[in-house]
């Protein structure tokens, strides 16, 4: 350890060997329990009844149109969500103006909502006893109990992810850069795609990660708004209720165990741009 | 000053771009979250207060909180412990592992929720364990705070990691060449050091813990009064179309989280300040 250099006083600048062990084993047992444990656990109650109830499970047809859904809101709330969070972190960190720590709270907003709350407020709004609620039905248009409200739920959910991952990044760049790039005659639109998106790409990959784990994996908003209609209004998480609440147990994991496979694809691109991102930031630290 | 350095900015497209921000910012956030204060309002004082402090209700604030409260004192110490392992101890794994912390943030709840809860049974890997010696984890208030636990456990870790990193080493040896002890140097020169980031990730492991549903209505059992959560209440009074008590709750749960975000927010200042 780092006290090797400093034989002297390494009994007091690193802690005696059996105290090292013993905190490393109890955090690892501690991990072991709550981490591992459970993710093992998806994998094996999903195969419990072997491959072929396995795939069985997954190719139902009510499966197949909840993963369809699934991928349909992803593909629109994220780059709803994405459009947003590299416009206002172009605004917030770009710029000064009164205000900008509020508005990076109002922001954040979403992340401090309960997901029930989350879902609950479109409720009100679209529901039949909502503000817009006779209007929406003498126009015959459904958003609550529908895909709509679905989709709506899923971007005030993720609605934080990006911008405040790009927020800090694009700050921590400064704006020598780009004057640079605008004092030399290009455009903003230039600008923006040759000189700031590069700096930022690892940034933009990390949230749309994280944002479209969330969008697909998000169980208690939609499921306030979703209406439970199988085949038709159910994501893949509301798919895994109803099955293990049927006692399909075995189908339940199998399904789950998508959203597990999703889950590790994300921490792994999540730890690949997270290093390339510190690749990138220290050399223009030290550049200041 | 501010509005100075704007001036001063040769960059392109402030106004649109903080239009647009706060446009969508309005549409998706702002005037849906106020719907609930408007609905809340339509109701009378008495009515609110019958809602928000009925038996029923005041017993899922217990459980909440409660179970909450002990899952972000578990999250802080083991938070501290697995940070502290993470970034001072050398062993097999370590890079795996410190990507595997975030699990919980990647997990979707529901399948973390279906997974505890069959960990936890009595038939379970680690159920069939407790039982014999009569605990019950799963469908009890105890479920109900493992789920916690889960789902809160990133929080202590990522925001004690970086303060520990960035740890002068060279006050440490200070110490120790003044004579200070591995523990006195750990309590009176780290741990204050750490103190300020540990009561930001206790804040916001409680804090989504307190709003968390999910990972917890099938490990909780749901039984009124004793294992019924706050949000599941929520969504029980939608079920039975009782629109005004599903407002005045979420209310409450929405102001609740308001002060723990402002107190989050003063705690963030301050291990800034701390830090400089």
């Amino acid at each position: 350890m780092q006290g090797t250099k400093n034989q002297k006083n390494s009994g007091t600048v690193s802690e005696p060997a059996w105290v090292r062990y013993l905190l490393l084993t109890a955090a690892l047992a501690f991990l072991a329990l709550f981490l591992l444990l459970p993710l093992a656990a998806v994998f094996a109650q999903a195969l419990d009844k072997g491959w072929e109830a396995y795939l069985a499970a997954l190719k139902e047809p009510d499966t197949l149109s909840a993963v369809r859904l699934t991928l349909i809101t992803a593909a629109v709330c994220v780059p709803l969500n994405l459009f947003f969070g590299i416009v206002a972190s172009w605004a917030i960190a770009k710029f000064s103006f009164p205000g900008k720590s509020f508005l990076i709270t109002l922001i954040d907003l979403p992340f401090s909502v309960s997901p029930v709350v989350s879902g609950l407020i479109y409720v009100l709004i679209f529901g039949l006893q909502g503000w817009l609620g006779p209007w929406l039905q003498a126009h015959d248009i459904k958003i609550i109990f529908a895909v709509p409200g679905i989709i709506l739920a899923t971007v005030f959910v993720t609605f934080p992810f990006i911008a405040r991952e790009l927020i800090p990044l694009m700050e921590s760049q400064g704006r020598e850069e780009e004057e640079a790039a605008l004092t030399l005659g290009a455009s903003g639109l230039q600008t923006f795609f040759r000189v700031t998106f590069p700096n930022i790409k690892w940034g933009i990959l990390y949230g749309v990660i994280l944002c479209n784990a969330r969008a697909m994996g998000e169980f208690g908003a939609v499921s306030v708004v979703s209406g439970h209609v199988r085949g038709s209004t159910n994501t893949i998480p509301l798919q895994v209720e109803i099955l293990y609440n049927e006692y399909s147990y075995a189908a339940a994991f199998a399904v789950a165990s998508l959203l597990a496979l999703l889950a590790l694809v994300t921490l792994a691109v999540k730890t690949v741009a997270e290093w390339k991102m510190n690749q990138t930031i220290p050399v223009t630290d030290t550049e200041r | 000053m501010s509005w100075q350095s704007r001036k001063n900015n040769v960059l392109p497209g402030f106004t649109p771009a903080l239009g647009y921000t706060i446009f969508y910012l309005s549409l998706i956030v702002l005037i849906p979250l106020s719907a609930l204060f408007f609905k809340t309002a339509t109701l009378t004082w008495d009515g609110f207060v019958a809602a928000v402090a009925a038996p029923r209700v005041l017993a899922s604030y217990r459980v909440t909180f409660g179970a909450s409260l002990a899952a972000a004192v578990v999250n802080a110490f083991f938070g501290v412990l697995v940070a502290w392992v993470l970034v001072r101890y050398r062993f097999f794994g370590k890079k795996l592992i410190d990507a595997l912390v975030d699990l919980p943030f990647a997990l979707p709840t529901a399948v973390a929720g279906i997974t505890l809860t069959s960990i936890y049974t009595q038939n379970g890997w680690l159920g069939r364990y407790f039982e014999p010696h009569g605990i019950k984890v799963a469908f009890t208030p105890l479920g109900i705070a493992i789920a916690m636990i889960f789902i809160g456990l990133p929080f202590v870790v990522r925001t004690v990691q970086p303060v520990l990193e960035e740890l002068d080493k060279e006050i440490e040896e200070a110490a120790s060449c003044l004579g200070a002890n591995r523990w006195q140097i750990f309590r009176r020169v780290i741990f204050p050091t750490m103190l300020p980031a540990i009561l930001t990730g206790f804040a916001l492991a409680f804090a989504r813990a307190v709003g968390e549903y999910g990972s917890i209505i099938f490990i909780a059992g749901n039984m009124p009064m004793v294992s019924e959560i706050t949000p599941l209440l929520i969504i029980t009074k939608l079920e039975q179309y009782d629109y005004a008590g599903a407002t005045a709750i979420a209310t409450a749960m929405l102001v609740v989280s308001f002060l723990m975000l402002l107190c989050i927010n003063l705690l963030q200042k301050w291990s800034r300040r701390f830090a400089e």
